[in-house]
């Protein structure tokens, strides 16, 4: 029994510093509507800084004091990030401040580890809190006591700061319509600073509070990053009491999961909040999303099918891939046949996100489950590989039809969670369940027949498969279907009072995406002729997302050259410098800054541009004034 | 003047939608913009509070040219917004709502505190902590005009007030605004109600597919039935 308690223990104390790290994430999501893949970052560097100053001065007022100047440190740091690179992207495509925080996290993994070495770095043990009690014979560290009791302190703290404050009247009121805010006065610029300062100050204080229970590395920004936004998503976006509630809730999971349910312990989490979106789509304690309002001018560019120019010009760079062989040697066509399946994952994604407006976190799944599919057929039931490409990717298209027919009936940062949730879940079928997929150690051996087994008819084969792949998809965003479903994507009420049947439509895009995402999956287990969990993991549904906001998410076929640019520099980068994940987070960052509309948008305007020089009423046009922010 | 606005030209993307309006209040008047549904009268004030990205033109306040600035410098200035809509705090009580309208006091404008506007809309003051979303569309609307006031504006641009609203609360209404301007606040009030309009204003414009297309005294829009039944009649 007393073993139970202070498990118990443990997970509350776990707790306070995941509450500490959502609660900011939470805050800053309500007002800024920025989905702050850094939080995480700042939460690292938060356990980095302290571990420095607290190493550097000693005693009780050298480690408390230490902690708090490390979060105030960090909310600095904050503050810059916000002033420099976020109020310029307060108007882009919504989930593109994604790509840009994601940009600054890949930056402070390499800068970190060039500041304070790769290696793990133990911490100090807190001052007055060295020493554990003894409870019915287990013993419990006196610092997890501490923390059990400061969670909810903090909670106190950050209730009243909303409550009773005219900072929190306005920034709850700015949580609803900003532009609202600014029409009676309220400077926003500086609540959306002020507000990212608490909130990054929150998650690197968590970062620094953890030193004394945990080693210092510098992979644990993606390992809280993924749990803070799961207790976000149960607790209900903007929250604070939710995420405090889902904190502990996660929290215990984790630690009875693993005496309870040893087998999916690692998924436990995410099945508790599949069940919880599934039955309160917006959290435990949140609100049901209010409709965005829509900033008006952003996505009125129409699409239009390829003039037939542009259908040449797509030809020729297609006839130009095509003799790569001629002079390329094996390296470089491996490199293009990974190119190749990446431009067709990405296009699938593309699909969903800009033609069906669902953004998928969770994209990998499908990508990953063409390739087991694809293992599967070919080293235990033998078929040859035509067959396997043929039925491999049905693997993905069964698991989108099955996830997705929950997923659609979410929208918003709630589908995306939702979506994450369900590939983790795959991903941890895969890793666990050793007998069948071989857990990590993957399935061995799939090599292409010997018609493709040559890198440049593998070549061929992926650079084949992609371009049809493109093609259909573009065919499909131009007919009925593309547009019923670009009808639901802008106005799901007013698409429903037409007749669609919006969730129907969003279900079958759902599965297109997923069977087109599992043939790029089938080629990739060819390609590397094996298959590991890895495939369909976080860091790969992160990479679509990457090259399908890099190539621009409102053009129509923007994953071709997001894929192409983002995989090319990442596997050149990797080969040439150490530090790639620098170089790569800055390049991103710039193009965040410098071209809010992707690549391939960017490229449309000085197209269009040019096309109606000088444009009708560009004089009425050419000092637009800007609204507030 | 109190308020001039010349040329003023705005977009939705590559929708034009007002052209070239202009028109202007003097100190203590209240102006009514009279037009029918999609007129381009609620663009009009958005664009005035730099609401709308994509607009051009003149707009002077108190002698100073205010078009360059951001919405929130504009409205410190001391020219208050009433949107349609409303857009209460539907999770913040009536005094949190009203909070987030404060502003300093200004010298040249009426000051205004939670005491003196729960006795212009008594309903508020008997609600004090109730949620916004709990309130009726009445109640609502005297909220909105009211943390307007907070800011204690010199000049208010009232977005259609009667809209939607029963006849007893439009009489409480056409009270309110008239203390309003009894008290010095400028008022540009919004209109498809001529009825509403004339009870309160001293002068009018009338806005059709976003051109002004006449301005004049209450009087002389009397005078001239044509132009009432071309623009305004349903």
């Amino acid at each position: 029994m007393a073993f139970y308690v202070v498990q118990f223990l443990t997970g509350l104390a776990s707790a306070a510093s995941l509450f500490l790290v959502a609660s900011g994430l939470s805050i800053i999501f309500g007002v800024t509507r920025i989905v702050n893949f850094a939080h995480g970052a700042f939460y690292m560097i938060g356990a980095y800084i302290a571990f420095t100053l607290t190493e550097r001065f000693s005693g009780a007022f050298g480690f408390w004091g230490g902690v708090v100047m490390a979060a105030l440190a960090v909310a600095l740091i904050g503050v810059l990030v916000e002033m420099v690179l976020l109020r310029r992207i307060y108007h882009a495509p919504e989930l593109f401040q994604l790509l840009g925080t994601f940009g600054l996290t890949l930056m402070v993994e390499d800068l970190v580890v060039l500041i304070w070495g790769p290696d793990d770095l133990v911490g100090r043990r807190a001052p007055g809190f060295k020493g554990a009690v003894d409870f019915f014979g287990q013993n419990i560290p006196s610092y997890d006591l501490f923390l059990i009791v400061l969670g909810p302190v903090v909670l106190g703290i950050l209730w009243l700061l909303f409550q009773r404050t005219r900072w929190g009247v306005l920034v709850r009121a700015a949580t609803q319509d900003r532009d609202m805010v600014a029409a009676l006065g309220v400077n926003q610029k500086w609540l959306f600073t002020s507000v990212f300062a608490v909130g990054v100050f929150l998650a690197a204080l968590g970062g620094a509070l953890q030193i004394p229970r945990d080693a210092v590395h510098h992979a644990m920004d993606l390992r809280i990053i993924v749990e803070v936004f799961v207790v976000v998503v149960i607790g209900g976006l903007g929250s604070i009491v939710g995420a405090f509630v889902a904190a502990v809730l996660v929290s215990e999971l984790n630690a009875f999961g693993i005496l309870i349910f040893p087998k999916i312990s690692i998924i436990l989490v995410f099945l508790v909040m599949a069940a919880v979106l599934i039955v309160r789509p917006w959290g435990l304690f949140g609100k049901p999303e209010a409709a965005a309002r829509k900033t008006p001018g952003l996505s009125v560019n129409p699409w239009r099918p390829l003039t037939s120019n542009e259908r040449l010009a797509s030809l020729a760079a297609l006839v130009i891939a095509a003799l790569l062989p001629l002079f390329a040697g094996n390296y470089a066509l491996t490199v293009g046949s990974e190119i190749a399946i990446f431009v067709i994952f990405a296009v699938s994604l593309h699909f969903l996100m800009s033609v069906g407006g669902l953004a998928s976190f969770g994209h990998a799944a499908y990508f990953g489950l063409g390739a087991y599919g694809v293992a599967f057929l070919a080293k235990m039931a033998g078929l040859p590989m035509i067959v396997c490409l043929l039925l491999g990717p049905l693997l993905g298209c069964m698991g989108a039809a099955v996830f997705g027919f929950f997923a659609v009936q979410l929208s918003g940062v709630y589908f995306a969670m939702l979506t994450l949730a369900f590939a983790q879940i795959v991903w941890s079928i895969a890793f666990q369940w050793v007998s069948v997929t071989g857990g990590d150690n993957g399935i061995l051996g799939v090599w292409p027949a010997s018609w493709a087994a040559s890198p440049s008819h593998f070549y061929w084969l992926a650079l084949g498969v992609a371009a049809l792949v493109t093609i259909a998809l573009r065919i499909a965003v131009f007919s009925p279907f593309g547009y019923a479903l670009r009808a639901t994507r802008d106005s799901l009420l007013r698409s429903e009072a037409v007749g669609i049947n919006a969730k129907r439509i969003q279900w079958t895009a759902f599965v297109i995406a997923g069977t087109t995402a599992g043939i790029g999956g089938a080629l990739f287990a060819y390609l590397k002729g094996s298959v590991f969990p890895d495939n369909l993991g976080i860091s790969l549904s992160v990479d679509a997302l990457v090259m399908v906001l890099l190539g621009g998410v409102e053009t129509v076929s923007g994953g071709v050259i997001g894929a192409i640019v983002y995989k090319a520099l990442n596997i050149w980068l990797v080969s040439q410098t150490d530090l790639s994940k620098l170089v790569l987070g800055g390049f991103i960052v710039l193009i965040v800054v410098v071209f809010p509309k992707g690549i391939v948008g960017m490229l449309e305007m000085l197209a269009q541009r040019r096309r109606k020089s000088p444009p009708p009423g560009s004089s009425l046009l050419a000092k637009p004034i800007e609204s507030a922010e | 003047m109190k308020l001039t606005v010349q040329d003023l030209n705005s977009h939705y993307g590559p929708a034009h939608i007002l052209f070239d309006i202009g028109f202007e209040v003097g100190e203590g008047e209240v102006v009514a913009l009279l037009g029918r549904n999609g007129a381009g009268k609620s663009t009009t004030f958005r664009s005035i509070v730099g609401l709308v990205a994509q607009r051009t033109g003149r707009i002077v306040f108190e002698g100073k040219n205010v078009s360059a600035k951001p919405t929130h410098e504009i409205v410190r200035e001391g020219l208050g917004y009433v949107p349609e809509e409303r857009r209460i705090f539907t999770d913040l009580t009536v005094e949190e709502n009203l909070e987030v309208g404060r502003q300093p006091k200004r010298p040249n404008a009426p000051h205004w505190d939670r005491e003196k506007l729960f006795a212009l809309f008594p309903n508020l003051g008997e609600m004090k902590n109730r949620p916004g979303g709990r309130m009726s569309g009445g109640e609502q609307q005297m909220l909105t005009i009211a943390r307007t006031l907070m800011g204690n504006p010199s000049l208010v641009l009232l977005d259609e007030p009667s809209e939607g609203l029963s006849p007893k609360i439009v009489e409480q209404m056409v009270d309110a605004i008239l203390t309003m301007k009894k008290e010095g606040v400028s008022i540009v009030v919004s209109e498809q109600n001529l009825h509403f309009a004339r009870l309160i204003s001293d002068r009018a414009y009338i806005i059709e597919r976003g051109r002004i297309c006449f301005g004049g005294t209450m009087a002389e829009l009397d005078a001239r039935p044509d132009i009432r039944d071309a623009h305004l009649s349903l």
